[in-house]
């Protein structure tokens, strides 16, 4: 079973201040996407211009936290400090639309389903940083 | 449009295949070469155009980065094309579509089309070379191309096992199709000299095999390794006074879908094959009932089933069904990875798959010819499903 204590994983990431409203709002518990200001269109967290409408002007968004799960693969290598393997590693499509990387929690592995309703939670990391994750709706 | 040869592969070197160090890229690059040119009964001089793929050495610094520096290395002078190109596993097609393109307008003659890697060095493991852990630390990284990483996307196992279990969610796919694709892999690779895996390859040790990233064990992955091939690309008519019985590329196609990553895509489960299949098939003029002999990229099991599909071997969804019971093996109705792909022989990118439809279309497969080799269905794929291309090619100059 994936224990997925996520306060041993360690930050490999450094937030910045482009990014900075995404892991703040983790820290507040709001999951955050980046919505095209011109169009409407939801952007997953990477997205640099509006792949619809090709504008630059994206902001960040609160977003239901509510998805599905798309797919997912049980990794039996552990890479990161923290994360233990066997851990699953999952792609959850959010209500808003973008498909998004994370891992799910309070579950046993083999018990994931694609397609599995999930919700937003959060989980910190040792250096006290907020990360979302998934877990089942 | 006329239907028929659009150039041909004049020459074909392969270097040892090892997961040792066998010296730097240039080096290896150079080997396949002088193989290629020698093989074409050609000679050095002849050679006009250069065409790299440098895999993980592309963009390095220092003795294991292969650049369009190599033509120095090799003594090549006054050539009208010379390019290091870059398009993921998609580039060998590539190499040899812009190689016929170039020549047929006249820029240049002879092209050397050359893919080689030494990504395993000492100390290093298969995993480890091409792990996404390696980007860890890098400059020039902004936060959000960590962000996957962070939680443990660490590369190409687990993108493709993602794709893998979506086709399985979809479409009831199981795990036996990937071993009946790993298990005909292997038993070509008993036949290719070239192979590095030879031994058999049972289904009981298939399923024995330790898990990469679930649903894919060890053999559903391909191997990594060190070495080159290279191959001499000419006009049709050029390739006729050569050494070696040409042979031509009917037709030609890539396929780049673009994957949006949301809402209404289906990316994991339909590849660029689709549309560089068609392109490829209606400019040669056949269909894939015409096809004898398929060479395929298959950095993974599952890359060899969806591939199938989106060729139109079998509707979207039956490639798990199709494959079983050894349709691809040596003796079964499509003969596919003749060689042992990259599974079971060598990972050269797409010259792994090129390589052996050159053998295999000259005859010259031995022991694993397939008897009936008039239209050879070659594909180079990178990405994740994201970049292809289709080389359909023939001992014919052709087919009708």
């Amino acid at each position: 079973m994936d224990k997925m204590n996520t306060s041993e994983v360690e930050a490999i990431i450094q937030p910045d201040e482009a990014s900075a409203p995404f892991f703040d709002g983790a820290a507040n518990g709001r999951y955050m996407l980046l919505r095209c200001k011109a169009c409407g269109e939801w952007h997953a967290p990477q997205a640099v211009m509006c792949m619809e409408c090709a504008s630059p002007d994206l902001e960040w968004q609160e977003a239901s936290g509510k998805g599905k799960l798309h797919s997912f693969v049980i990794v039996h290598r552990a890479q990161i400090p923290g994360i233990e393997a066997p851990y699953n590693l999952s792609v959850v499509e959010t209500d808003e639309g973008p498909r998004v990387v994370s891992r799910i929690v309070g579950i046993d592995n083999n018990q994931i389903e694609v397609g599995m309703a999930l919700n937003v939670t959060f989980g910190k990391l040792t250096n006290g940083m907020s990360l979302p994750y998934f877990t089942p709706g | 449009m006329a239907k028929g040869s659009m150039g041909a592969i004049a020459g074909l070197g392969i270097t040892r295949m090892s997961r040792e160090w066998m010296g730097p890229a240039p080096v290896l690059a150079a080997d396949a070469i002088r193989r290629a040119i020698e093989d074409a009964g050609l000679e050095k001089k002849d050679i006009d155009g250069l065409l790299i793929n440098a895999g993980l050495s592309s963009g390095k610094f220092g003795a294991n980065s292969l650049t369009v520096s190599t033509q120095n290395l090799l003594g090549l002078r006054d050539m009208g094309l010379t390019a290091e190109m870059v398009a993921q596993g998609s580039t060998t097609g590539q190499m040899v579509q812009y190689a016929m393109m170039a020549i047929e307008k006249g820029m240049c003659n002879a092209v050397v089309c050359v893919y080689a890697d030494a990504p395993m060095q000492p100390g290093t493991s298969a995993g480890g070379s091409y792990g996404m852990g390696r980007v860890a630390g890098a400059a020039n990284v902004t936060t959000m191309d960590m962000l996957d990483l962070q939680y443990g996307m660490t590369g190409a196992n687990a993108m493709y096992g993602l794709a893998a279990r979506r086709h399985m969610a979809l479409y009831g796919t199981t795990q036996e199709s990937f071993a009946e694709i790993a298990i005909s892999n292997r038993q070509w690779a008993t036949m290719n000299p070239h192979a590095i895996y030879r031994d058999p390859l049972s289904f009981d040790e298939y399923f024995a095999s330790r898990w990469i990233a679930e649903p894919f064990r060890l053999y559903d992955c391909t191997m990594v390794n060190n070495g080159a091939v290279a191959v001499v690309v000419t006009s049709a008519e050029r390739a006729k006074d050569l050494k070696q019985p040409p042979v031509h590329v009917l037709g030609m196609g890539q396929g780049h879908p673009g994957n949006p990553k949301k809402k209404g895509y289906e990316n994991e489960v339909n590849s660029g094959a689709q549309q560089s299949g068609k392109t490829a098939f209606r400019m040669a003029g056949i269909t894939k009932d015409d096809v004898d002999i398929c060479e395929l990229y298959d950095c993974y099991t599952y890359t060899t089933l969806v591939t199938l599909e989106d060729y139109g071997f079998c509707a979207k969804g039956e490639g798990g069904e199709f494959v079983k019971g050894g349709t691809l093996a040596p003796g079964g109705a499509l003969p596919t990875n003749t060689g042992g792909g990259q599974l079971s022989a060598y990972y050269m990118w797409g010259m792994t798959p090129l390589s052996e439809a050159v053998i295999q279309a000259r005859g010259q497969g031995g022991e694993r010819q397939v008897k009936k080799n008039d239209i050879v269905l070659v594909s180079s794929q990178g990405g994740l499903l994201d970049h292809h291309a289709t080389l359909i090619v023939s001992p014919h100059e052709t087919v009708h």
